[in-house]
Formats: structure tokens, sequence, C-alpha cells
């Protein structure tokens, strides 16, 4: 069943922002499970500027292709390598060890609360 | 577009938890838990998938064999009694319409299993070839369900199904042991009589078994409970694209269409222009004219395997490229067919028509993935080849 932790913050493109300092990005579980096991993933340099709402990245499963968004504005901060080594803990930890990077934030776009996105989602 | 068609096994897909897709106007399921989970399972254990899409046609009368041999690429007419043959019907100008099995599967009678978004067309097309045979048509798949047991442990998994069970009366005095790679059998399930081939589109061995409608659950939970112990598992329509690629079988819209001849795709061997009627003259079967002159012309494209160097795999439409510098887009050589990550050898692979002369063995290409050029290299198929032992 879908899982939308009530800490996190969330977009309509279905990734879910830790707002602590830096802030923490990964997909949500819908994401994951729509998705399909993960293969690859293409994720932003480290020091890259990034625009709320701009093409960050890509996640690549078995059957289709996704681009990944930033949900908010800044510098990217880290990205996790272990889950570009190992893309398969985006399918089984999405909030967790899957999280994908993490952001300096100098503005957000429009994020959703848990409630909101599982009425987005039909959950 | 009408709603998508449910198959009689619609129900247990559900509850296992499936995510259902449209294909071929049915709704069918996509993958019940993972892909890679479910891919691993056939390369290691057995799959269990439901094929009920699948068209199916009987073909009866005593100009059957006849007919077919017109009416197909193949020559339907040598395949025994019980045999299974792969074929292709074309249309007048050689292009393929659809890829098929055929199953002689009594004296004077077909089972001609085509592509479920074919269903109709084949349907339509024999219908109009069958001026001057003495056959009968009659699409039987609508009463029927057609169940897939694929995998290493197929065999096993059969011989311990509850229910199933041979029966001298319908088997034609094959022993289920005994049961040949793209041959069949008449067997029983409970009281209903069922149709065993040995084939399937997995690079594996493997089984696919006709049943009627209202037999199709009770078979369905009598195999997953057969095959639990030996690590039987549902799979979906992702697990099979997957698993028809890496043993480098067509996928009919992808690698097969109306703007290719069986000669391009690499599959010249089906078509038979040596077929003779008993008298020992040529057999005009539809398409012949048309594929004599392709087979005598050079190609102008090819069917090959690629293999990614990379991690990044190709998909189906992306460019084939010359290698240019670093992620540089070369020029255009061809397009890729089907592509994915390889779960069993994990890599990417990928099938693409590209122009002769690029198409050797080990010819180092690139493929344009999103602007960027990933390295392939042209190998040989099939990618996957199960042990033999």
């Amino acid at each position: 069943m879908a899982d939308f932790p009530e800490n996190l913050k969330y977009t309509t493109e279905h990734e879910w922002l830790d707002d602590s300092t830096p802030a923490v990005i990964g997909v949500t579980d819908v994401a994951a499970e729509a998705l399909g096991d993960v293969v690859y993933l293409e994720l932003p340099e480290v020091g890259a500027t990034v625009e709320a709402g701009a093409v960050v990245g890509e996640i690549e499963s078995t059957k289709s292709v996704s681009e990944l968004y930033s949900p908010v504005s800044g510098t990217i901060a880290e990205v996790n390598t272990e889950a570009v080594d190992n893309p398969e803990i985006v399918n089984q930890d999405p909030y967790g060890k899957g999280w994908l990077f993490k952001v300096e934030i100098t503005g957000t776009g429009e994020l959703l609360t848990a409630a909101q996105y599982a009425e987005h989602t039909g959950n | 577009m009408g709603e998508d068609r449910k198959t009689p096994l619609h129900d247990e897909h559900v509850a296992l938890g499936a995510s259902m897709t449209p294909f071929g106007g049915w709704l069918m399921p996509l993958r019940y838990t993972s892909d890679l989970a479910e891919h691993r399972a056939v390369r290691e254990a057995a799959g269990l998938f439901d094929l009920s899409h699948m068209g199916n046609i009987s073909v009866t009368g005593p100009d059957a064999a006849a007919f077919l041999d017109h009416a197909l690429v193949g020559y339907i007419s040598k395949v025994r009694e019980m045999g299974a043959r792969y074929s292709m019907i074309c249309a007048e100008d050689g292009s393929v319409l659809d890829d098929l099995i055929v199953y002689h599967v009594a004296p004077g009678a077909y089972s001609v299993v085509a592509n479920a978004a074919n269903a109709e067309l084949v349907l339509e097309k024999f219908r109009e070839r069958t001026a001057g045979f003495d056959v009968v048509l009659e699409d039987v798949q609508p009463g029927q369900a057609l169940i897939a047991v694929q995998g290493p442990r197929a065999a096993e998994i059969m011989r311990a199904t509850a229910g199933l069970v041979e029966d001298a009366e319908l088997s034609g005095g094959t022993a289920f042991d005994d049961l040949k790679y793209y041959a069949c059998l008449g067997m029983r399930f409970q009281d209903a009589p069922v149709l065993v081939g040995r084939t399937g589109y997995t690079g594996e061995d493997g089984f696919e078994i006709w049943v009627p409608a209202d037999k199709a659950v009770a078979l369905w939970r009598a195999l997953l409970a057969a095959g639990e112990p030996f690590g039987l598992v549902p799979a979906g329509l992702s697990a099979r694209d997957s698993l028809r690629l890496e043993a480098g079988m067509p996928l009919y819209g992808h690698e097969l269409d109306t703007t290719t001849t069986p000669f391009e795709a690499g599959m010249g061997r089906v078509v038979r222009l040596d077929k003779v009627s008993a008298d020992g003259t040529p057999i005009d079967f539809v398409g012949r004219a048309a594929l004599a002159a392709r087979k005598a012309s050079a190609p102008a494209r090819v069917l090959v395997g690629l293999r990614g160097d990379g991690r990044r795999p190709a998909r189906a439409e992306y460019e084939v490229v010359q290698r240019g510098v670093g992620t540089e887009v070369g020029a255009v050589v061809g397009r890729v067919t089907s592509g994915a990550p390889s779960p069993t050898l994990g890599y990417p692979i990928a099938m693409a028509y590209v122009t002769p002369e690029v198409s050797a063995e080990g010819t180092e290409l690139a493929v344009d993935v999103r602007g960027r050029a990933e390295p392939f290299v042209v190998v040989p198929m099939p990618f996957y080849r199960r042990p033999q032992n």
C-alpha cells in the first residue's frame, strides 16, 4: 500500500522533500511502484545550481525512462552515489536509503502536504 | 476504441496484486511484484503466464494442410501430427502480417495461434484465402484460456499438478515424458480435455496449456500450488518481453511489421519457396513472387543484436549512429526495435535494423540515448541461450 510519511512534503511529480538543511529529495513509493525496477539513475552534479521545477536528471527502469525534477531552487550539496551504484534501493527504500540528492535551498516551488499528495494520487 | 477485454483469469491477477495494463485490446498483468524477480524466476525456476489474449483459429477439413500451405509462408503439410511449427502470414508484397505458431492437433485439424492484436486480421485474411479449399475456419479463442509454465522446473511442475493427468484417449499415444520441444499432446485436467504444447516465448523449456475457460481458474491455482515448492511465481508481460528479448525472439510491432519481410528480420528460413504439392508442382502461396524476388536481392537493412558497453539501455525507436568523439552523436545508420537492460546478462541489449555495411559482428556503433551517444557493439543473437543438460 502507498505510504506517505507525514513529516515530508511532496510534489505532483511524485518527489518527496525533507526540508532539513540541506533538504533531502527522493521519489515517492507511488513513483517507485509505477516505474518498476529502477536500473539506472542520472543525478545532478554536486555544486550545480538548480531551479524549482527544472529537470535535473533521469530515472530509468526496466521498462521506461522518467525525468527527475527538482522541487526546490538552490545548490546541489550531495548526491546518493550508493543509489547510483545500486539503483534497486530506490524501489526497496524510497524514503530512506533510496534518497536521491540534497539541496541548499534558496527557494521552493509548489509543495504538497502528505494529505494533499495522497488526494492527488487518489490514495 | 472499445473497452479492453478481460481474460478468464482477470480476477486472479487482481487478487495477486498485479499491475494491469492494456495490451492488444486486452487488460493483462504487466507485473505482480518486480519485473526483475519474475524474469529471474523464469530463468532459475519457473514462471506462470496468462496468455489467454492470444488468438486461436481452428482450421479443419480435408484441405486444411493445403490451405495453410497456401495462406502461410511455411511448409505446413510437412508438420507431422502433434507437431508444431513457427510460421508467418504475409501479404502479396511479402510484408509480414503476423507471426504465429501452427499446431497439428489431429488428422486434418490445426490450431493457429496468432498475436492478440492481429488475431482478427489473421482470421479475415484466412477467410479471403479459402477460395478453392475445403476447410472450416473457427475462432476458438473465446471459449478458452491459455496458461504457460516456463522455466527449467516446468516439467516437474506439470507432473506435480493435481488434476492434470495423461489420458490415453486424448494423447494419441504419446507420454508426457516423451513430449518433445515444438510438439503437442492432449491431456486431461479434472474432467476437461486440454492441449499441451511444449512451446514458449522465453528461451526456456516450458509448456503452453489450452484449457476450457470454465476450468482456467482451477488450473491456474493448481499450477501455482504445485509450483510453489519449485519456486514458480506468476509473471507478467514485462518479464515476458525481457525474456523473449534475451532469447532473440522477434515481437510483432517491433522487429516485424507490414514494412518488413521475413528476410530482413533474419527469419528467411521460415519462407519455404521449395513447397510442392503431391504431384510435385510448386505451391503458389500468398506473397511467393515478392518473397522470391526479395530473397534474390541484397537487403537494404538487417536486424542485428547490440550489446551496450555502458549502463544506459537503448529503447525502441532510438536511432543507431556511428560513434563520434566522446558522447557526440554520429551519422544515423539504423533504428532500435527493442531494448532493455538484460536482467540475466547484466548489461543493456537491443535489437536494431541497421544498414548492411555496419551489420558485421563486432562492429562498434552507438545509440543516441536522448542526445548522448552510448557505445554499443554488434553481437550474435540470441543474447542468452539456456544451459543444455
